[in-house]
């Protein structure tokens, strides 16, 4: 996994590593192979990755990266050239995710992943309630009891910190973190397996940053939701990741614990990255 | 006049097919409809012919008027549950002129009843073929303005979007707002807009004996609810829908209560009623015993248990 | 019994920028019994912090093995998988620096609980509550942010969140730096329990006259004369 492009004659490549042994849990989440272009541009490039139950899973690396692709793949979301997408939970099928039919598709995606986006008008209905764009995922599978979906609405809204008074405002009215942690109840209101971030802070004030890396980290804690968090900060990722996938041009570059990876990155583009954090 | 005088008078090359649309129109007509059968409560795309009157003025039912009727058919024009609206009579002697089939205001006779915007009071029988003048036939359009993924959303079942709408509308007013064409769910299957009529003649569409046909010509779509078909109207379990409240209201023409009524204001700002069916009306002045009623004399609907909230 | 074997430990920074390789460490060998302590010697900068991260994995070692004999089997700690290293982290080996990284709005209670939280939030709160308590950190801090904390107190919560999860290995960087003479018998005190009941510690100390009496092994890094590509390598004494 080391570039090896390094002029020096006894360069050392670090150990490699091997197959996991101790973790008593399979992967929750296990891709190979996975290929998306765009005409000749190859946004994702061969990528694997393995989330374990529970972990957070970092990728992080540049615009162009691929990362975002990643993501949307990983959401189903966008059909991809090639690959393997495995999700090992007993109500989802054993087949190739990638290879199922829209419906289908359409279903895992709302029961079993949560996601949020950078921008919040990607993931809310800006104009409806708060609540409702909560309670719209217990809708679509079928909830038709009034109560239950304030309830529903209330709690998920209340474990993204989000103000009890304020669950029927439109997210248009509200500031940038409140919309994030609209976004964050609405994808854990089914209680998914898998939750995606793309870029869940970006943008946002840093003040406002902090807190709702705060309640990311909070609620993982509290439900032990299994993760993956594509971000290009590295301060979000030290944060919030157990294990950082660093991406170069649609490629892996470097996988590992995300202190080893802040700490000593071993491959030159995450040396370039590391190095250039202010 | 007969037809047959009617094309003898005018030029032979001038003829008219009966009931004015040609054989092939008819032909596809019923095949259409026949489809609409078959999925209750799916929207059929159909060709659209035109006709001697405008879009908008009931150009869909009146096609599935005329490819339905016959001979020996006996034909009812309502709008709003009046046989002598102006658009009503108009369609009425359209019909029979293009059709030769006797015409009635009485709805116990008639074998085909086209209408707008409302469902006779007396239930309608097998053997009868309710034709609803339809605007708008899409449901989904306050949610979803693009056709395509309207489409792909009845073909999904996935109508997550509109249950939201009426979410939405409980939070903000507690309470359904739609009035006319308020969305059902016809056989557990599409979510149908019953065209615009009160929501006191929704439940007449549920387990009825008769055919329901409805027809939108400028949208060109038609849809069907055949005979004892489940029809529901969208409703939370725990918020439950009702119809327009008739308690108090008296028909000033025929003292009758419990039915749909039409709203009369009085230059000192009080209102009147009348019933809104005038065919139902005139017998009761005539004192002919009327049919069977959709409600009874007290305002219970015959499907026991239909409607969760009852006077 | 041993705990853990080291053999071959080699340790080279690669800085692709520079086109350098920087050489810490070559062929460390050592071995740490159960409930030993290891002390780890030598002059500034010479490399001990980098030996304790490359055991904990926060970097990785470019040669050598470092068996570790978990609860559940040997481990090279070398070539685990990363998620291994996670459980092990988690369950057994533990690294207690000398900085801590408080969280923007997270209590110093919250730091010192979280990684006990698995065990519920009353309980972990509780034993939050008695480390805190045993290393002196004054009761109207425990709800206030450590980001304005000073170094001593800091260091406090660092050491109290470090060790409040039992641990077989303990990896130990300058605990003890910003502390006073109090708190550093307290941490002292601490280690000595610890000790006692079978927890095996290999520490870099500033004031290593701390735990003299806690020593079992010493290894001492020292500059030498042997060059890997023109950089000075260490070796054991």
């Amino acid at each position: 996994m080391m570039d090896t492009s390094s002029a020096s004659p006894s360069a050392i490549l670090p150990i490699s590593l091997d197959a996991p042994r101790l973790i008593p849990h399979q992967p929750l989440v296990t891709v190979k192979g996975l290929v998306k272009h765009y005409g000749r541009i190859r946004a994702v490039d061969q990528v694997d990755l393995e989330v374990y139950p529970g972990e957070v899973l970092g990728i992080v690396g540049e615009s162009g990266s691929g990362k975002s692709t990643v993501l949307r793949l990983l959401n189903l979301q966008e059909p991809a050239d090639a690959g393997e997408y495995h999700l090992n939970i007993p109500q989802v099928s054993p087949r190739n995710l990638l290879e199922l039919d829209r419906f289908q598709k359409r279903e895992i995606r709302t029961l079993h992943i949560g996601v949020v986006y950078q921008h919040p008008h990607l993931g809310l209905r800006m104009y409806y309630t708060s609540s409702g764009n909560v309670a719209e995922r217990l809708l679509v599978t079928g909830e038709r009891t009034f109560s239950v979906l304030r309830r529903a609405a209330r709690e998920s809204l209340a474990a993204s910190e989000f103000p009890a008074d304020r669950i029927d405002d439109p997210p248009a009215v509200l500031s940038g973190g409140m919309q994030q942690r609209v976004q964050l109840a609405k994808a854990i209101a089914l209680k998914p397996a898998l939750l995606l971030l793309d870029e869940p802070t970006t943008g946002l004030d840093v003040s406002i940053q902090a807190t709702v890396l705060d309640t990311l980290k909070h609620l993982q804690r509290e439900t032990n939701i299994t993760t993956i968090l594509v971000s290009h900060d590295l301060g979000v990722i030290r944060t919030l990741a157990d294990r950082v996938m660093v991406m170069q041009h649609g490629r892996v570059v470097e996988t590992g614990l995300t202190d080893q990876i802040l700490e000593d990155p071993q491959a030159a583009y995450t040396q370039q990255l590391v190095y250039a954090k202010l | 006049m007969s037809l047959k005088d009617l094309t003898a008078q005018a030029s032979a090359a001038q003829g008219y097919s009966y009931a004015y649309l040609d054989l092939f129109a008819k032909r596809e007509l019923r095949r259409r409809i026949l489809k609409a059968i078959a999925i209750p409560g799916c929207q059929i795309p159909y060709a659209s012919r035109e006709l001697p009157i405008a879009r908008g003025w009931g150009t869909g039912g009146l096609q599935v008027t005329l490819s339905l009727v016959g001979p020996e058919s006996v034909v009812k024009v309502i709008d709003q549950g009046a046989d002598d609206s102006v658009n009503a009579a108009n369609l009425r002697r359209f019909i029979a002129r293009m059709s030769g089939a006797e015409t009635t205001t009485d709805t116990l006779k008639a074998t085909i009843i086209q209408s707008r915007h409302r469902i006779p009071e007396e239930r309608l029988k097998e053997g009868q073929a309710l034709v609803l003048q339809v605007p708008d036939p899409e449901p989904l359009r306050s949610v979803e303005a693009n056709m395509a993924k309207a489409r792909e959303m009845h073909a999904d079942t996935d109508y997550g979007q509109m249950w939201l709408t009426l979410y939405e509308q409980l939070v903000r007013y507690k309470q359904y707002i739609q009035g006319a064409s308020y969305p059902v769910m016809v056989h557990k299957r599409y979510v149908m807009s019953p065209s615009p009529i009160p929501r006191w003649d929704n439940p007449a569409l549920h387990q009825a004996q008769h055919l329901t046909l409805l027809s939108a010509g400028r949208e060109k779509r038609l849809y069907a609810v055949p005979p004892y078909t489940n029809v529901y109207p969208l409703e939370f379990s725990d918020v439950p829908f009702e119809v327009e409240d008739q308690t108090g209201r008296v028909c000033v023409r025929t003292g009758a209560q419990n039915k749909f009524m039409n709203e009369l204001p009085q230059a000192d700002g009080s209102s009147l009623f009348e019933l809104s069916d005038t065919g139902y009306a005139d017998k009761l002045v005539a004192h002919d015993p009327p049919g069977a009623t959709y409600y009874d004399d007290q305002g219970n609907f015959y499907h026991d248990g239909y409607l969760k909230r009852q006077p | 019994m041993p705990l853990l074997e080291v053999t071959g430990y080699t340790k080279v920074f690669h800085i692709h920028h520079l086109n350098r390789e920087i050489a810490v460490f070559e062929s460390l060998d050592f071995t740490l019994n159960v409930g030993e302590f290891l002390l780890v010697t030598g002059p500034n900068g010479i490399g001990k912090s980098t030996l304790l991260r490359c055991l904990y994995r926060s970097y990785r070692p470019s040669a050598g093995r470092a068996l570790y004999h978990s609860l559940q089997g040997q481990v090279d700690l070398a070539r685990a998988a990363d998620v291994d290293v996670s459980v092990l982290r988690h369950e057994e080996i533990g690294f207690v620096t000398q900085f801590l990284r408080p969280r923007p709005r997270v209590s110093a209670l919250e730091l010192v609980a979280e990684p006990v939280f698995d065990q519920g939030e009353a309980e972990a709160s509780a034993k939050a509550e008695a480390m805190l308590l045993e290393f002196g950190l004054k009761t109207d801090l425990w709800h206030a942010y450590p980001a304005t904390f000073s170094g001593g107190e800091q260091q406090k919560v660092n050491l109290a969140r470090a060790l409040i999860r039992p641990r077989r290995l303990l990896l130990l960087d300058e605990p003890t730096a910003s502390l006073d003479t109090a708190t550093r018998e307290s941490l002292a005190n601490r280690l000595a329990d610890l000790k006692a009941q079978g927890v095996a510690m290999i520490g870099v100390f500033h004031h290593p006259e701390d735990v003299a009496h806690l020593i079992d092994e010493e290894i001492r890094l020292s500059l030498s004369q042997v060059s890997l590509n023109g950089d000075y390598s260490n070796v054991v004494e």
